[in-house]
């Protein structure tokens, strides 16, 4: 047996890389302890909660016919919202990006209005204006076409609040598309449209799928914008969040927490696909965001 | 195709970038356009593409006057310095992409696009890549892929924008002559620019040296490294080294003194006097260029002498053989075997 | 003629730009899209809130629910805003002057409560402390009230705006390395004296940026508050929830005159935000530089 003892160091495992900063300790531990105190335990204890149904039990809850339509009528008014807010904003991330006009400054600043106004304020705000007295809601009223207080009112209000992320999310990938590689395709004898359909739009596909994934998760969840513009008939304009609140306030815990659990899983699911888009695009093209 | 630039200015603002150009591109030659950064070199390129209007002036292919047609409709090839590939796209796809934006009256079938994409990549020796994306290459492939791109239109004219300015100096030196090599296989005619003279003088049939929007000599590399035109040309191309000096008698004098050179039939007065430091040769003669070594340093095969000639603080370099005696000592003596003068500025 | 003044025009244009016309035309879609979307519900809430004239305006602010309902909201954000800036400066100190195992998961987590629908982070606290938990009845038996209070509505709002500030300051910290940290040590500086001297003067006007988001989220949080509050008029109802109460009361003025608040400070809030963004772009934004 060889008894020869190594010097050469070793390259063991090592959970951090060593550093002459001092901290890392005391930082790291105060994040770990806060983040499981205020985010990790509670929601351990909805999934404990929820794992106490047993399959059978959450099955049964979860397939309750009022909460499957509150939540179809939440993926699809999400849904068409998030497919609305990708048309929109990206034609707004385009203005905002390539061209110059008057106001643009300001336009640019009032896309994060919806990030600062609290959803509450543009709740009732929404349903002014959508009610059927209301300034727009006037126009579609002798037409016969109700806004406010059906599933065009949730649309219109999930359309609020997921603009900034899809243009958002857009604008500094269009901002580094460079202007050589639309140059090239114009000598390649490509005309505008060609160029913008073939060679710009594709590019910014990444950014689009990611935008689209974060205004359709947060218009799912959203709860005050939509309460008051939507009506809130169970399975016509009931959405899930609405169903959870409603049953906290029959004190149905069992009922809150397992569309709770399934609202969430499919969050974390949509978390997950941007995550896969972005690692994807990263790989394969070299960018994402 | 025949390429004439006449009598153009281009404006950037009111700022002059280009003032009254007027050059002639020969079919099937290659052409560089040599300059210092803001010689307006690029924006001349980018006018033949039709990527800038010009403010005032024409530029035919051929009989036909291009400038009023659109890039598009020029059938030009254009290589960017950082490529420009389509990243969303296969290797394939961006070779195939001029061909694929053809109206439908005008475009080859499917399988003859493809036939003729990887002919191409064959010629650019990328073979087997064609599923690739552009991240997955490296600058000198992806720089022949942008070759290939330009090559698949079949373009009139093929333009480069210092092709190969953003590569490693090894690459750098395989694709010079690589291109060079397409260049006499395809017969396209070729212009591109570059700030490195040594790419244009090792690769181009002509250059066109320009500096602050004008063009200052166009000829041949042995032409315009043999006799350059002006002071500008001489100092830009090639090592050099200038002395104030004055016309007397037929006959050049430095600090008082008849330096052993003639001045055939150069005006009397005060002129610049300009040699290439190889170009010299050692003498013992009282008429000649002497002065005290100042720095004296061994580049590679050749020592190169600085030298301070008079009292006037004026400064030459020489390029001896490292291993010439002459090396050791204080001071030198020679004269230029080649010069030229140019009117003291 | 008319040839003539074609080929002039397509001179004219850029080959990597749209004509003239069609640029006013995409403007002018993005304009009328911002403007219905976002400006009139924001013009809506104030024209509602005036109504019915200054005075009644006025009236409503005065209330002695609405003045408790500001006061509550005050205090919740100046409780819960510097928690998260301490977690906030923690965390990027950990992830961003540190090389360890499992950062880029850390981060992935930290923008976790982004994807969690508000009404469920209001749950979770229902179902950790409301009756049936352990934790609820346990603190009860020493006076300490969490859900229906105070405390309650703190939690829930640091739960919503926990990510704020950590996400601003992560990418800022990582963008500027370490070398002014190494530097200030090497100079004999402390550890402390580090961070307050060359850190924290480093990334001050992101810190603010981040503030600021986190800080409008904080007062303006409804659906979360709404869940753990119980909504006792006076003394557990912030802004928000006592808009949506004076709203659903057909008290609609009242509701608007509160709401305008709120929607000055999102107006004030989006300001700061520009004019940070526009004065020190390139100090807030990581890799703007």
């Amino acid at each position: 047996m060889s008894a020869a003892v190594s010097t050469a160091p070793r390259r063991a495992w090592s959970f951090r890389q060593p550093s002459v900063i001092p901290g890392f300790g005391l930082t790291l531990g105060f994040t770990l302890t806060y983040f499981s105190l205020i985010i990790l335990i509670p929601l351990i204890a909805l999934a404990v909660r929820s794992a106490g149904l047993g399959p059978e039990g959450f099955w049964k809850a979860a397939t309750d016919a009022r909460v499957l339509g509150s939540l179809r009528v939440s993926f699809v008014t999400a849904l068409i919202a998030a497919g609305v807010n990708v048309v929109f904003g990206t034609l707004i991330a385009w203005c905002l990006v390539r061209y110059r006009f008057p106001g643009r400054r300001i336009f640019d600043a009032i896309i994060d209005l919806p990030f600062a106004l609290p959803t509450a304020v543009a709740g009732i705000a929404l349903t002014a204006i959508y009610a059927p007295n209301g300034t727009v809601g006037a126009l579609f009223a002798p037409l016969g076409w109700r806004i406010a207080y059906t599933p065009a009112g949730i649309v219109i209000a999930m359309i609020f609040i997921g603009l900034p992320f899809v243009v958002r999310t857009i604008q500094p990938i269009l901002e580094e598309v460079s202007h050589e590689v639309e140059e090239a395709s114009a000598t390649l004898g490509a005309n505008r449209f060609q160029t913008i359909f073939h060679v710009i739009l594709p590019s910014l596909m990444p950014a689009i799928l990611t935008g689209f994934a974060l205004a359709f998760a947060r218009a799912v969840g959203e709860y005050g914008s939509i309460i008051f513009i939507a009506g809130n008939i169970p399975f016509v304009s009931e959405i899930a969040p609405l169903l959870i609140y409603i049953r906290l306030q029959e004190f149905n815990y069992v009922g809150a927490t397992v569309i709770a659990t399934v609202m969430l899983l499919i969050s974390f699911a949509i978390l997950f696909l941007i995550n896969l888009i972005q690692a994807w695009s990263r790989r394969r093209y070299g960018y994402g965001n | 195709m025949e390429v004439r630039v006449q009598n153009v200015r281009k404006e950037f603002d009111r700022f002059p970038a280009l003032h009254d150009v007027s050059l002639d591109i020969h079919s099937g030659e290659l052409i560089a356009l040599l300059g210092p950064s803001g010689s307006g070199k690029t924006t001349l390129l980018r006018l033949i593409a039709g990527l800038e209007m010009p403010t005032a002036g024409k530029i035919f292919f051929g009989d036909t006057d291009a400038s009023e047609k659109t890039v598009q409709e020029r059938n030009i090839g254009f290589v960017f310095q950082h490529y420009a590939l389509f990243r969303h796209m296969t290797i394939l796809e961006n070779i195939s992409f001029g061909l694929k934006v053809r109206p439908r009256s005008t475009r080859p079938p499917n399988g003859e696009i493809r036939r003729r994409a990887m002919e191409l990549l064959d010629l650019v020796q990328l073979t087997g890549l064609e599923k690739r994306y552009p991240n997955q290459l490296s600058g000198g492939q992806r720089q022949r892929v942008a070759l290939a791109r330009a090559l698949a239109i079949e373009p009139a004219v093929l333009l480069l924008d210092e092709p190969f300015g953003a590569l490693d100096a090894q690459v750098r030196r395989e694709l010079r002559k690589w291109l060079r090599e397409i260049h006499d296989r395809t017969g396209h005619t070729t212009v591109f620019v570059t700030h490195d003279q040594e790419e244009a003088l090792e690769l181009s049939d002509r250059l066109c040296v320009m500096s602050q929007g004008k063009i200052e000599q166009v000829g041949t590399p042995d032409t315009v490294y043999d006799h350059p035109t002006s002071p500008f040309v001489f100092g830009f191309i090639g090592e050099s080294s200038t002395l104030p000096v004055t016309v007397e008698n037929g006959e050049l004098w430095v600090g008082g003194r008849a330096i052993g050179v003639p001045a055939g039939d150069a005006t009397p007065g005060d002129a610049r006097l300009f040699f290439r430091p190889h170009d010299v040769e050692l003498v013992e003669a009282d008429a000649s260029l002497a002065g005290v070594v100042s720095t004296s340093r061994r580049v590679g095969g050749t020592r190169r002498v600085e030298l301070e000639i008079g009292g006037a603080g004026h400064h030459v370099e020489v390029d001896l053989p490292f291993d010439h005696p002459a090396g050791e000592k204080t001071r030198l003596a020679f004269r230029p075997r080649r010069w030229k003068l140019f009117p003291a500025a | 003629m008319a040839t003539k003044l074609r080929a002039r025009l397509k001179r004219r244009r850029s080959p990597t730009s749209e004509s003239r016309p069609v640029q006013l035309l995409l403007i002018g879609i993005s304009l009328l899209f911002m403007a219905i979307i976002l400006v009139l519900p924001l013009y809506a809430v104030f024209h509602e809130a005036l109504s019915k004239g200054i005075g009644t305006f006025f009236a409503a602010l005065g209330e002695h629910d609405a003045q408790a309902a500001i006061r509550l909201t005050l205090l919740v954000a100046a409780i819960a805003v510097p928690l998260n800036v301490v977690f906030g400066l923690a965390a990027s100190w950990a992830i961003a002057k540190f090389e360890f195992k499992g950062k880029a998961f850390l981060i992935t987590l930290i923008d976790l409560p982004f994807s969690v629908s508000p009404v469920i982070s209001g749950l979770v606290y229902v179902l950790l402390f409301g009756a049936g938990s352990f934790l609820g009845p346990f603190l009860k038996s020493y006076g300490i009230e969490v859900l229906f209070a105070l405390p309650g509505i703190v939690l829930a709002t640091i739960f919503v705006t926990f990510p704020f500030v950590a996400r601003e300051l992560i990418p800022l910290m990582q963008d500027q390395g370490t070398g002014d940290e190494e530097a200030a040590l090497s100079l004999g500086a402390n550890g402390l004296q580090t961070f307050w001297r060359v850190t924290l003067p480093n990334i001050k006007w992101g810190l603010l940026y981040g503030v600021l988001l986190c800080n409008a989220r904080a007062m303006g949080e409804f659906g979360a508050v709404a869940v753990v509050s119980g909504k006792i008029r006076g003394q557990t109802t912030t802004m928000p929830l006592q808009v949506e109460m004076l709203y659903n009361e057909y008290n609609a003025t009242a509701a608007f005159a509160l709401a305008s608040l709120l929607a000055l400070l999102a107006l004030v809030t989006l300001v700061l935000k520009s004019a940070l963004e526009w004065r020190f772009g390139e100090e807030i934004a990581a890799g703007n530089h």
